[in-house]
């Protein structure tokens, strides 16, 4: 167990020290949004009906942007031949990436959601609703986002065809999510949406990491 | 214990590489591996490592852990150095030495592994702003921090100076010594004390 933390500690430390990823991430988010008024033009009322669904669609593909990396950088040094012959299963160690994404990307962005509300006019009810929703459903974006990003390691600019992987994956999470914030204002449909959003994120957290591994052991060879 | 490999018969791409490959390797002694480039040493000690599955034949270590796979008991260092850019010496080898080891007697083995290579004065420096025999020698630091029976190395002198592959010779001559194993790919002729030489161009094993 002390292996898995001393890989999520180092992680999260080379994701903070680099800065690119989580900067990245943030201003696509902030400039995805921002332009959305701008396109759409200043009817409050329309903002705020579809802001859920803007939220959520920009913040999947500023997660998008940086998942590439998962691998591909401990593939490039040879960190990753090394991790492989470490005490901890391979499933464990993809596991434990996929979670450090999560802390410095999906908490990042499911922080900034709210923030990037009020640019959408955004329903003052909804809020909290948002930010738990995004931060219960962010766990899946990494965690799907780790089988594509296994996948496509060794492919050259392979970050396209990681979002043509990647993206259909996130539809249920996409659904439940927007369903979830759009539902905030009446009592009925909020809790069946969120907590199927959660038992999606529950079910990647699993599931991920055993695709993830197997896609590794592929390449390593 | 004892490293052995039994009729090794190994693919690349749709070339068989290596075919009908037997040797044993025993504790307190080093194989070197020579032969021309392509001749299939790092093909050989990746299939060792467990990274590539040979199309016939097996490796096994006897006298190993039995629950652990080869790679589990072993270091590999490749080409590559697996070192982390942005972090600096000492960070670098306290993390493998956390990974691989469970962190026992942290301070002291790292301490000794960065002093061994003579990373010492270097080890609050970000490991990026090290040059290429350097980040080689944090490389091979590893090796020391957390401690495995087995050493698979792959061109472990390169880009080292003369001084540097001496320190690397007296590291390999102390595990074999303490009853590790080591299989080298190497150009270079190494003073190893107890080594034997496997040219993989003729595939003999001199006895």
């Amino acid at each position: 167990m002390k292996s898995f933390w001393a890989l999520l500690h180092r992680d999260v430390t080379l994701a903070i020290r680099e800065g690119g990823a989580i900067g990245t991430a943030l201003g696509f988010f902030l400039v995805v949004v921002s332009l959305m008024p701008l396109g759409l033009g200043p009817d409050l009322n329309l903002l705020s009906r579809i802001a859920a669904g803007i939220l959520w669609i920009a913040l999947l593909l500023a997660a998008l942007l940086s998942l590439n990396r998962i691998f591909e950088a401990d593939h490039e040094d040879g960190t990753l031949d090394v991790l492989a012959t470490g005490p901890l299963p391979l499933e464990l160690v993809t596991a434990a990436k996929s979670l450090a994404h999560w802390v410095t990307t999906g908490i990042p962005l499911a922080i900034m959601a709210p923030v990037l509300g009020i640019l959408l006019n955004l329903d003052l009810a909804a809020y909290p609703i948002l930010v738990a929703t995004t931060l219960v459903g962010t766990p899946a974006v990494s965690f799907l986002g780790a089988i594509g990003a296994a996948l496509t390691m060794k492919t050259r600019r392979g970050g396209l065809l990681l979002a043509l992987i990647v993206l259909p994956l996130y539809v249920p999470t996409l659904i439940f999510g927007i369903s979830a914030v759009s539902a905030g204002a009446g009592p009925t449909g909020l809790a069946a949406s969120f907590l199927i959003l959660a038992a999606i994120s529950l079910v990647t957290i699993v599931l991920g990491p055993l695709a993830a591994a197997a896609a590794l052991k592929v390449h390593l060879q | 214990m004892q490293l052995i490999a039994e009729d090794l018969a190994i693919d690349r791409g749709a070339r068989r590489v290596i075919d009908g490959l037997s040797f044993a390797v025993k504790a307190g002694e080093a194989l070197l591996l020579t032969g021309a480039n392509g001749a299939g040493k790092t093909t050989l000690l990746r299939t060792l490592a467990g990274y590539i599955r040979p199309f016939r034949g097996r490796v096994r270590l006897e006298g190993g852990d039995d629950e652990l796979t080869v790679a589990e008991q072993a270091h590999v260092v490749g080409h590559t150095n697996a070192v982390k850019l942005s972090l600096s010496v000492a960070e670098n080898a306290a993390f493998w030495n956390a990974y691989l080891d469970s962190g026992e007697d942290a301070e002291l083995r790292v301490g000794t592994a960065l002093r061994h290579f003579g990373l010492e004065d270097l080890s609050e420096f970000p490991a990026a702003y090290l040059s290429a025999g350097q980040k080689r020698r944090l490389g091979l630091a590893r090796l020391l921090v957390a401690r495995r029976p087995v050493w698979l190395l792959d061109e472990p002198t390169a880009s080292l100076d003369t001084a540097s592959s001496e320190r690397l010779v007296a590291a390999v001559n102390d595990h074999t010594n303490s009853g590790g194993l080591a299989v080298i790919a190497t150009h270079l002729p190494l003073a190893l004390e107890r080594a034997r030489t496997l040219n993989l161009a003729a595939q003999k094993v001199p006895a």
